[in-house]
């Protein structure tokens, strides 16, 4: 059977009058791919800040990694990684300086930071730049490398904003193959995007509107439910009807 | 024109909508005069102290070994004169200085009445009281002592000079500083982070591609500045005639045209800050870090010029505030007109044309 | 005469270590909607500035409207509108104000040129009295494109418009450019989503700084110099591993829901493929030739 790694029951965020999350409730299994999209305003931040232990929900209960939303969420963030556009690596530390502080952020011993971040260097073929500030570094290596650091604890979870916003083609295809692989090792990858054809690299997809999950399924079945070629059209008939945003 | 005024509108809804910025602008100068006005007071231990005696008779060195013993004194004596005892206050030898006349106890024995003198420096005026006070109770002590009957047939009057500040305000010192301090800081502040504030958030961009001269944005965020200073001086007064009864003594308007004088500069240093750096942050680091230092060890309120290696007393003529201190002490306090510090305004006004004639010339036209 | 031309424009920052745009030169006609397409760093930003009159180009000329970028550069800022990359409106002033702020500073009024607007600002209308920093993404988006046009610019820059924002809006966007462009507007511009090149009229590719090509979008996917075939099975990661495995196979990259490749030498040699994965366990393999995208021309154009 399938290891659950999330688990949600009608969690729920509330900001006053507005209710920004409302009932989410659905599982993800261990080393899936599990596409999280929705248009700008649907809820997907406020979401995925619950389910980082970063801010506590209004109602309804789950439990990341095996950990209580509520009571356990320093132990949450142990267990996850995270990565977004936004934020990814100190810009005037240099590459190497960037592994050891987050490795050592997690916990990581001195000898496993060497070992795993000399595997990192040579996986990403990095060795050159292993002293050059990050600042420097082609956009597409710094969201690789924000990527490896992110998953360099091995954690059952990692979170990822938008990883992919304004990177070339070819890097972001690099990109997913770190996914695919993560994957394979049996880190499960939340991923949120807006390019509809990352959506059919998941192995399911939720879709939220107006705060809620309204569609949750593979590629192939939505786009079987919703009689639509593409994704894009997916998104597109659920989305239309939505009263947040525009 | 209907464009500039566009601008100005806009910059007053900035300024209104953001109720930190509100906080700071009116907030800060308040909060600063109230302190500086009521709570802040010296501590009076271990005041050096001169003695003069002319008489070095027994109840002289009485009198003197009583000060001598009390902790509040640390005592020197040596005879001064009169340009000796005004040396010993600016150089800080002194803080008050008993003088005992050639005859005294004569007068004392004989004529039952004997004078001494104490002099002390007002222009802290609060150390001065309290100085005065001390060492007349010493005297009064001594003088219950030698007579311990209710009736006192022998008695020594003291006669107090309060010099430099016979009215004996502490207010008249901090004020005009502070009006100094807050409209400085506060106008450099405020400019140069809706400045850079443009900057960062990208706004400036479309700014310098439309058809208006830049220069026309800047004297835009200026104006609600200026006038809100004007604003904020005119509260700062009527605290300071109302609730720390300091009178203004000379013309308002020569004070409200010094002080417009002294919020351009500050507004042209805002700028010059502004064309320095993109950050918002950088910006009120550099403002209040650059401003206040100088500010508050420079313009004289705090700590006299005069008793300052020389090195210090010259960089403090750069500093406007310097000379915007004496011109509000003079017109304020001193009642002086024009004639009396048109120096100094011709200094400020020659710093102001300066500063505002670099801040336009290095304003940028383009992103870099 | 062109509305925009750009000969051999050349700009490095940091005292020439990086070369943000190497020689580019093109033209764009006016009253034509024209796309400038690349990742993020590739120099989109730095052209705009440059055309904009932002920044000086180290060498090189460039004119709007026949007007030299640096030397009359008050005549290009009163004819041009420009929309930088991230959303640059007052966020404390209400969406009202913020147009006729801009309107103002362009010395003119939101009616003398509202019939240019009213599509759009319709649909934000209803939030006329709300500040601008409480509008969600899509909106600010309608806004700004507002106050870049409210004076009827001759030009209209779009610094990556549609950044972040998700595919309805993104749609809705274009489809107010294409009516923009029936008022004769010059319309350039730059977005990092391979996607929306199709939905300009000529397109320029660009990738470190340098313009690997320029053409319509048609002609640009028709020179794609190989058969393109997609293929799809069960087991898509796997599919990618193994096809990378075949020497005859060339240029695979993922794409959605299929995988795109070409054959080595040109030659169709599906059944083979086919062959070979079917030993491999592979099951519902679907494969076909297909006609390439823009995203397929720009990865063999950054390969090459």
């Amino acid at each position: 059977m399938k290891e659950i790694v999330i688990k949600t029951d009608r969690l729920t965020k509330r900001f006053g009058d507005f209710i920004a999350a409302n009932e989410i409730t659905f599982e993800v299994y261990k080393g899936e791919i599990f596409g999280f999209l929705g248009a700008n305003g649907a809820g997907k931040t406020t979401a995925i800040r619950m389910l980082c232990g970063l801010s506590k929900p209004s109602s309804g209960s789950a439990t990341i990694a095996n950990c209580d939303i509520y009571k356990e969420t320093e132990q949450i963030k142990k267990s996850i990684g995270y990565m977004s556009q936004k934020f990814s690596l100190y810009e005037d530390l240099t590459v190497m300086e960037n592994i050891k502080f987050f490795a050592g952020i997690y916990g990581l011993s001195n000898q496993e930071i060497k070992n795993k971040g000399e595997a990192l260097i040579d996986k990403l073929g990095m060795q050159e730049a292993v002293d050059k500030l990050v600042g420097s570094l082609p956009l597409g290596w710094k969201q690789k490398l924000s990527f490896s650091v992110a998953i360099l604890h091995e954690p059952k979870i990692v979170f990822l904003d938008e990883p992919t916003g304004g990177v070339d083609p070819v890097t972001r295809r690099q990109f997913w193959d770190l996914i695919y692989e993560a994957s394979a090792r049996g880190i499960t990858v939340f991923v949120t995007t807006h390019y509809m054809d990352e959506a059919e690299y998941c192995n399911r997809l939720s879709m939220m509107v107006d705060g809620e999950i309204r569609a949750l399924d593979t590629p192939a079945n939505l786009k079987k439910q919703f009689k639509a070629a593409t994704m894009d059209d997916v998104f597109f008939e659920l989305a239309r009807g939505a009263k947040r945003g525009d | 024109m209907k464009q500039f005024y566009s601008f100005v509108r806009k910059e007053f809804y900035h300024v209104f909508r953001d109720s930190k910025t509100l906080l700071m602008l009116f907030g800060l100068p308040i909060a600063q005069i109230l302190l500086f006005g009521f709570a802040l007071t010296n501590e009076i231990k271990d005041s050096s102290i001169v003695v003069c005696d002319y008489a070095k008779d027994e109840t002289t060195f009485a009198i003197t070994e009583k000060l001598a013993a009390s902790s509040n004194f640390k005592l020197e004596r040596s005879i001064l004169g009169a340009e000796a005892i005004a040396s010993a206050f600016n150089t800080g030898r002194a803080k008050a200085v008993v003088v005992f006349p050639q005859n005294f106890e004569q007068s004392l024995l004989h004529e039952y009445h004997a004078q001494v003198q104490i002099i002390t420096d007002a222009s802290d005026p609060n150390t001065a009281n309290t100085l005065t006070n001390y060492i007349s109770s010493i005297i009064m002590d001594y003088q219950r002592s030698i007579s311990p009957t209710q009736k006192l047939p022998y008695q020594i009057s003291t006669e107090i000079r309060m010099i430099y500040n016979p009215e004996l305000k502490g207010v008249t010192n901090y004020v005009p500083g502070v009006m100094a301090l807050v409209l400085l800081l506060v106008c450099v502040l405020m400019t140069s982070v809706s400045i850079v504030k443009e900057k960062e958030m990208g706004t400036m961009e479309i700014l310098l591609v439309s058809p208006i001269n830049p220069i026309w944005v800047i004297i835009s965020k200026a104006l609600p500045y200026f006038a809100l200073s004007l604003l904020n001086l005119t509260i700062i007064l009527l605290l300071s005639v109302f609730m720390l009864d300091l009178p203004i003594a000379g013309s308002i308007f020569l004070l409200f045209a010094e002080s417009a004088l002294l919020i351009l500069a500050a507004l042209a240093l805002g700028l010059l800050i502004s064309n320095s750096t993109n950050s918002q942050q950088a910006a009120m680091l550099i403002s209040l870090m650059g401003m206040m230092i100088p500010t508050l060890l420079f313009t004289g309120f705090m700590f006299p010029i005069e008793n300052m290696p020389w090195p210090l007393q010259i960089i403090s003529n750069i500093v406007p505030s310097k000379w915007y201190y004496i011109i509000v002490k003079s017109v304020m306090i001193k009642g002086l007109g024009f004639e009396a510090i048109w120096k100094e305004t011709l200094i400020l006004l020659g710093m102001t044309f300066f500063l505002l004639f670099i801040s336009f010339k290095k304003f940028k036209i383009r992103l870099a | 005469m062109s509305d925009v031309i750009l000969n051999h424009i050349t700009k490095t920052y940091d005292n020439g270590a990086i070369q943000a745009v190497d020689d580019v030169s093109f033209e764009v006609e006016k009253g034509e909607l024209f796309g400038l397409i690349g990742p993020d760093g590739a120099g989109k930003t730095s052209i705009f500035r440059i055309l904009t009159t932002l920044l000086l180009a180290d060498s090189g000329e460039a004119s709007v409207n026949g007007f030299d970028v640096a030397k009359d550069y008050r005549e290009i800022r009163k004819r041009i509108g420009y929309m930088p990359g991230k959303f640059s409106l007052y966020q404390d002033l209400t969406v009202e104000e913020n147009l006729d702020f801009f309107a103002t500073l362009f010395g003119t009024s939101i009616q003398e040129n509202y019939d240019l607007i009213k599509d759009i600002y319709s649909q934000i209308e209803p939030f006329k009295t709300r500040r601008a920093g409480k509008l969600s993404g899509g909106m600010k988006q309608k806004l700004a494109l507002c106050c870049a046009l409210i004076h009827r610019p001759t030009v209209l820059f779009l610094d990556e418009p549609t950044t972040g924002v998700d595919t309805v809006s993104r749609k809705e966007f274009w489809e107010m450019l294409k009516r923009l462009k029936a008022e004769g507007i010059t319309i350039l511009v730059s977005t990092p989503y391979m996607d929306e090149a199709t939905l300009c009229e000529r397109i320029a590719l660009i990738q470190d700084g340098k313009i690997m090509s320029i053409d319509q979008p048609t002609q640009i996917t028709a020179q794609y110099p190989q058969q393109l075939y997609a293929i799809k099975a069960a087991n898509m990661s796997k599919l990618l591993h193994d096809l990378r495995q075949v020497d005859f196979v060339s240029g695979t990259n993922s794409f959605g829901e299929y995988h795109h490749f070409s054959f080595t030498d040109d030659v169709d040699r599906s059944d083979d493929l086919l062959h070979f994965l079917t030993n491999q366990s592979h099951k519902n393999l679907d494969c076909h030739q297909t006609t390439p995208t823009i995203e397929d021309c720009f990865i063999h154009l950054m390969n090459a």
